[in-house]
């Protein structure tokens, strides 16, 4: 069932390049993520996952190609959709999150800044739901790897992202916070978010998958759409 | 969100930070200060010395301690890529430049008037009478150096040799800045103080042009 407080948005990329100087990270990727769909990109490192996710995220502009997301207010413009990027959720390799302030003031400063109606009520449920909760007045320079990716998620989370961008989400969790993870990603994806993660190897994350591509060298080489199996494409990955 | 409720969130989130650790500060504070002791002891100027020389000797000190204020502007940025964080967070990345040129411009004018009677003492220059006058020139001069320095610092950040390049760029476009506040405040610290209304509008047209090309291109600035 689709919450009230996620429109359905797809993503399609058409023909994008990314060149750093003679280096190409992209090419040519053309793909259509369907609204809803749970895709996992595979890939050795280096293969460009992390390139498409940010150009996904808008914050980085393509070398040639466009970006667009269909279902959303309008289309890309100059890099950014007209309803902005807010819609847009990005976990990243980093944790996004100010070392020199508390988990607390962290997450209250993202909600302010992304129009969050109540934020101190919804900062207390999302702490609580981390598991931060007694931690909330720690600066996060004292905070773990694991707290730190915890805190990144639940930056992420703090309103109903329609697109959930992730890179390597489950990175530094230990069991119990990978199971709290793969649940609340299924809760999304049920909900009807667009999520695009990149991933190594086959995990309880993965499972929620609708959908695996794998990434060469900046090119789509296997998409389960196009007769792929997902052991292939994830054990692939799992290799490197 | 408006760009002001999201500069209001981030500048609470700049004077936050830099209230807690004081780094900033306690940098510029210390570095103005050696300048003015040292240049006193060693030069032990005249009255009259002081009045031609301290406002550009004080105006130097300023911008070379700004130039080491700004540059962890945006480097503090890159460290957990909060930058990409608030690029995806605020409605207007402009929002992102008002609230770190607003906390810069915070930091200097309460820099200089810090050192300002310290000044004053050293270099045995009254500045009562026209304390309101010169606040007005700080806050122009420094409102021009914060703009023109928040930008500069986004572009350096994501360059080689960023400690180099943020003082080769930022110095000499800050020239004409350094050379109205100086003429400024000579005319107000003169025996017969008096205010260069033209010097005051220069700063105020170069604070007015930057913020404008701040807004219009500060998006691009921000790009990876």
């Amino acid at each position: 069932m689709i919450s009230a407080a996620i429109s359905p948005t797809s993503i399609r990329f058409d023909d994008i390049e990314k060149r750093y100087g003679g280096l190409y990270a992209l090419r040519r990727v053309s793909l259509e993520i369907a609204a809803g769909e749970c895709v996992v990109l595979a890939g050795r490192n280096g293969s460009g996952k992390t390139t498409l996710l940010r150009i996904a995220a808008q914050l980085v502009r393509p070398s040639a190609g466009k970006l667009t997301f269909p279902g959303a207010a309008g289309e890309a413009r100059n890099g950014r959709s007209p309803n902005g990027s807010a819609a847009t959720a990005y976990v990243a390799h980093a944790t996004m999150v100010y070392d020199e302030l508390t988990a607390e003031e962290n997450l209250i400063l993202f909600a302010r800044l992304v129009g969050v109606a109540a934020p101190r009520q919804k900062v207390d449920a999302l702490l609580a739901e981390v598991g931060l909760a007694a931690r909330r007045d720690s600066l996060v320079r004292t905070f773990s790897r694991g707290m730190r990716q915890r805190m990144a998620i639940a930056r992420a989370l703090l309103r109903e992202p329609s697109v959930l961008l992730l890179d390597e989400p489950a990175t530094g969790l230990d069991v119990p916070a990978t199971a709290w993870l793969a649940e609340t990603l299924r809760r999304l994806r049920d909900a009807g978010c667009t999520m695009l993660m990149s991933l190594h190897g086959e995990t309880e994350i993965s499972s929620l998958a609708t959908r695996g591509i794998r990434l060469d060298a900046g090119s789509v080489v296997a998409d389960t759409q196009r007769g792929a199996s997902f052991t292939s494409v994830l054990k692939f990955a799992d290799a490197s | 969100m408006s760009v002001l409720s999201n500069t209001t969130a981030l500048l609470g989130k700049e004077l936050r930070t830099e209230f807690r650790s004081r780094e900033l500060l306690t940098t510029t504070i210390v570095f103005i200060l050696i300048v003015l002791v040292l240049f006193s002891f060693t030069f032990d100027p005249t009255a009259g010395e002081s009045r031609r020389f301290g406002p550009g000797l004080l105006w130097l000190a300023f911008l070379f301690a700004a130039s080491l204020m700004l540059q962890p502007c945006f480097l503090r940025e890159l460290n957990n890529d909060t930058l990409s964080a608030l690029r995806l967070s605020v409605s207007d990345p402009f929002a992102i430049f008002l609230a770190k040129l607003t906390a810069n411009t915070i930091f200097l004018l309460l820099t200089e008037l810090l050192l300002l009677p310290i000044f004053a003492i050293l270099y045995n220059i009254p500045i009562a009478a026209v304390f309101g006058q010169l606040v007005l020139v700080f806050f122009l001069g420094s409102l021009g150096v914060a703009t023109a320095g928040t930008a500069l610092s986004a572009i350096s950040a994501q360059a080689r040799m960023r400690e180099l390049m943020l003082p080769l760029l930022l110095l000499p476009l800050l020239t004409p800045v350094l050379v109205a506040s100086t003429e400024v405040t000579i005319g107000l610290l003169d025996r017969q103080p008096f205010v260069q209304w033209k010097g005051v509008g220069f700063l105020a047209v170069f604070d007015i042009v930057f913020l404008t090309a701040l807004w219009i291109f500060g998006e691009y600035l921000l790009e990876e």
